[in-house]
């Protein structure tokens, strides 16, 4: 931490610190199916049509990518995965601004609210349907600041996403605000 | 892809997202949150009603670039941060801006600075993207 805006006091415990680089989890997903890909592009573009490259089968044959592609941001972990199975952990874990922690097993820092902070991409190959996509996900870092609604809590966790040849789809840092 | 040129703004995409465009979204991202479902959680959390994913802003800073790439554009890279919330009643409109333009090979990269804005002219999502598009 640096700058006029590092806070006086902080969140991070030694245990949190000692968890940076730690996998918080590893997941496999269903295989994607054209009706995924198709209700994911409705509802990005909603409420107008998507474009054809995402459910029209004809057009999307005669473009380069020789086929139905997934729109690059589109998330196969919905609802349930193959790996883990079954049901996912309920919302009010999946909601709990302490969920990263008690992930890892460890105590969280208690902060009552979470924000999408910021995301960065960098993309491999296209999912197509039929795809079954590995995501292996690490903490990477914790960083704080004082801002408008008091101390900020800035979480930062590194994903990459395989297909089931082993070619790179993403790899994605994700940042989460605590406050 | 001829007509890039350095200082270029790329066609807007436009939307007024509300409940119909969140809950969509909710249902195909699995992202059910009460910040985003119900203006009390909203305003706990410090704004005037609930309001859209960071995620759907995500979205539409992809489309704003897929609509003008087209099907043989390539999004190398993409990132962006979330500064300001969606609330309810505002217009959203993805914008993007050609920043450099380098051909490396077989490729065309092209750098564009990519953004959200309410109709205040408030950045909501700032960010960059880089495009690729066969060369010559």
């Amino acid at each position: 931490m640096s700058g006029s805006d590092a806070p006086s006091r902080t969140v991070v415990s030694d245990a949190m610190r000692a968890a940076i680089g730690s996998e918080m989890g590893r997941a496999v997903s269903y295989p994607i199916s054209v009706s995924d890909i198709r209700k994911w592009a409705i509802a990005v573009y909603y409420p107008e049509e998507p474009p054809r490259l995402f459910w029209d089968e004809e057009y999307a044959a005669r473009t380069v990518h020789a086929g139905i592609v997934a729109p690059e941001e589109f998330n196969p972990f919905g609802w349930m995965t193959a790996v883990p199975a079954g049901l996912p952990p309920s919302s009010e874990f999946r909601n709990d601004p302490d969920r990263t922690e008690r992930t890892l097993g460890i105590p969280g820092p208690g902060l009552k609210f979470q924000l999408n902070g910021g995301l960065e991409v960098d993309y491999g190959v296209r999912m197509r349907p039929g795809d079954q996509i590995t995501s292996i996900t690490r903490l990477a870092g914790y960083r704080e600041r004082e801002g408008r609604l008091g101390l900020m809590l800035f979480t930062s966790s590194e994903s990459t996403w395989t297909n089931q040849n082993d070619e790179l789809v993403k790899r994605s840092t994700v940042t989460v605000i605590r406050y | 892809m001829q007509d890039i040129e350095i200082g270029a703004e790329i066609p807007t995409f436009v939307r007024q997202p509300g409940l119909h465009h969140w809950n969509r979204y909710a249902a195909v991202n699995d992202e059910f949150v009460p910040i985003h479902m119900d203006d009390e959680a909203g305003r706990a959390a410090g704004y005037p009603s609930a309001f859209g994913q960071g995620n759907l802003q995500w979205s539409y800073l992809h489309n704003v670039v897929r609509q003008w790439m087209g099907d043989e554009g390539t999004i190398e890279r993409i990132a962006c941060s979330f500064r300001g919330a969606n609330v309810k009643g505002q217009n959203v409109t993805a914008h993007g801006r050609v920043t450099s333009i380098a051909d490396e090979g077989p490729r065309r990269v092209v750098e564009i600075d990519v953004w959200t804005e309410n109709e205040a002219g408030e950045q909501l999502a700032p960010g960059t993207a880089r495009v690729s598009f066969p060369a010559g």
